[in-house]
């Protein structure tokens, strides 16, 4: 067990590796000049040439290489091009918001995504199951920035329940600002993990083992979730990776709908503001947490599957 | 995506009776079919369906709520919704049809060369690949415009790399599938030249599966340009699209709600036709998984 753990985890470094080099010769070799992107298409050239010293854009390429490594990998993002705040602080401060916005989204897709499958499989081809089809089919179709931008013209301008913007300040007031972004985010978790859980609970109904379970008389609700659904989660766990993933990219839209802090906000307001050194960390922070979370499933996948260890 | 390694392989002529079967008892199908086609046809007759200009601002009648002159009402400068929309539909097609193809295209190329050849070629295209495909689509959009800024181009380069590692690895694997094929081996022992061999004996065998991701990811494709220009980094303003039509409504939601409701209509209504038909299409390739 903790040799598999330690491979996987020196497995991932390569893959930080290269994704920071990617991240890299995105940020620099492909055509869009970072200097002129900073500071418009209509400034002096002696302002371009300063900055360009400024960040070591006159160096050969290999030397700018080798420098944005060292400084990804100790942590040093520089400083804002606006406010002159350090980089570290500001992602700092607004990680804790997406991380909340990230688990309280998947946490209700779960708990609507893996009862509505159930539902559904075990009605297969029946009203429940037709009704779950096309809900999943429009949790697809609705982009999650307009369902939130719905949610927040009905519940927050409409009927005042909720609050327009902002994360809140102590529990109670983060809850009740959670809500709505949460729910935005939740409903297409619920049509993924739902889809997901039917395919899956078909695919282990039909066995040997579940039929022996019912034959052995246990309860029909002890063969569903002791017998089948624990043989369906390992497909499962993989959608969970990949609805951990979409739910992290979706936020960014959806801290922009709900004017939420947050590192979406922050990537996306630099992105506009031409903040160069956030654009460039915020980048590379969203890719690290592709990585982290990969590498968090595949541990996930051996303590469901003890199978895999041994391969 | 996770499934798409499992389209299995038909043959050409299986194709024309694979349209009927998408189509055959599903009225869904041809209703989606139908929309789609309404949606192309007001996108190519824009200039002449639309009422006004979309970009004509008017300061008399800023937020104008619906009425005869403005069927959707206008927006904060007094432009009409209904024109921006139906000039923004021109927009998310354009998207939703060259950015699948450019990526079936590279993503071809790439699995093809990485599954023929095989050996490091294969081992570097591979690893690349599969780290690309930890990166959910929107992501490594948003990731790939950060660095690029927006505009038509950019995002269609954009959205091109998001969608072909996709294609990569469906090519890879379907042109190591067909590499065992016995015609192969005989164009090999006959002298056939390589390039030959693989546009006229890999890629027409390896096209139906990548003509089917084509359908599936056109409504992706749309729904990640809506994204994008409501993100602010993808088709930008004052040309009207349906994401960015729905950003400048959120910042003016106090005033009017069309643009926001309208805009999100039509992005729903097309992505769900088009993933409809994708649905059938693979219903009917993999009936196992109904």
């Amino acid at each position: 067990m903790t040799r598999y753990i330690l491979t996987r985890l020196l497995d991932a470094v390569p893959t930080m590796l290269l994704v920071l080099t990617l991240v890299f010769l995105a940020m620099r070799v492909l055509p869009g000049d970072p200097a002129l992107a900073a500071l418009g298409d209509g400034a002096q050239p002696e302002a371009i040439a300063q900055f360009r010293e400024r960040f070591g854009l006159n160096d050969p390429l290999w030397l700018q290489y080798l420098h944005f490594m060292r400084d990804m990998l100790t942590f040093d993002f520089g400083a804002s091009l606006m406010s002159g705040e350090r980089v570290a602080q500001l992602l700092v401060s607004n990680l804790g918001y997406t991380v909340e916005l990230t688990i309280a989204a998947v946490l209700l897709g779960i708990m609507g995504g893996i009862p509505l499958g159930v539902m559904a499989a075990l009605n297969r081809n029946r009203a429940p199951d037709a009704g779950f089809r096309v809900f999943s089919l429009l949790g697809y179709a609705i982009p999650d920035f307009y369902l939130g931008a719905v949610l927040l013209i009905v519940f927050s301008l409409s009927l005042g329940w909720f609050p327009i913007s902002g994360a809140g300040d102590g529990f109670a007031d983060r809850m009740h600002h959670l809500v709505l972004p949460a729910l935005t985010l939740a409903l297409l978790k619920v049509a993924f993990l739902g889809r997901l859980t039917r395919t899956a609970l078909l695919e282990v109904l039909g066995r040997d083992f579940v039929r022996t379970a019912r034959a052995k008389g246990a309860r029909e609700n002890r063969v569903i979730y002791r017998h089948a659904l624990r043989n369906a989660l390992l497909p499962l766990s993989t959608g969970l990776g990949l609805s951990i993933l979409s739910t992290l990219s979706g936020s960014v839209a959806v801290e922009l709908v709900f004017n939420r802090p947050g590192l979406g906000k922050l990537l996306i307001t630099a992105i506009t503001e031409r903040d160069y050194p956030i654009v460039q960390a915020g980048v590379v922070v969203f890719a690290a947490a592709v990585v982290v979370v990969n590498l968090l499933m595949e541990l996930v996948y051996v303590i469901i599957d003890p199978r895999i260890r041994v391969q | 995506m996770a499934n798409s390694e499992a389209i299995p392989l038909p043959e050409a002529p299986r194709l024309r009776r694979l349209a009927g079967e998408v189509v055959a008892g599903r009225p869904a199908v041809i209703i989606s079919l139908a929309t789609v086609l309404v949606f192309a046809v007001i996108a190519i007759l824009a200039p002449w369906i639309a009422p006004r200009d979309p970009m004509a601002q008017s300061f008399i009648a800023i937020n104008a709520m619906p009425s005869s002159d403005y069927l959707l009402g206008t927006d904060q400068f007094g432009r009409d919704l209904l024109s921006r929309l139906i000039y923004g539909s021109r927009n998310s097609l354009i998207f939703g049809l060259l950015s699948p193809v450019f990526a079936a295209i590279a993503g071809t190329f790439l699995g093809v060369t990485a599954g023929y050849f095989g050996g490091w070629i294969d081992r570097v295209v591979t690893r690349i690949i599969d780290m690309l495909l930890a990166f959910p689509e929107l992501l490594l959009a948003i990731l790939v415009a950060a660095a690029l800024g927006g505009g038509f181009w950019n995002v269609v380069a954009v959205l091109t790399i998001a969608f072909t590692p996709g294609f990569a690895r469906v090519a890879r694997a379907s042109t190591l599938a067909v590499k065992q094929e016995p015609y192969i081996e005989a164009a090999i022992a006959s002298g056939v030249s390589t390039p030959v061999i693989i546009f006229r004996h890999v890629v027409p065998n390896i096209s139906a599966p990548i003509v089917v991701l084509m359908t599936l990811w056109s409504a992706s494709a749309i729904r990640l340009e809506a994204t994008l220009s409501f993100l602010g980094i993808g088709t930008q303003p004052p040309a009207p699209s349906w994401g960015n039509i729905i950003r400048e409504g959120l910042g003016n939601m106090f005033a009017t709600p069309w643009p926001i409701l309208t805009g999100g209509l039509a992005i729903t209504i097309v992505v769900l036709a088009i993933s409809t038909i994708g649905d059938a299409v693979r219903d009917a390739l993999d009936p196992e998984i109904k």
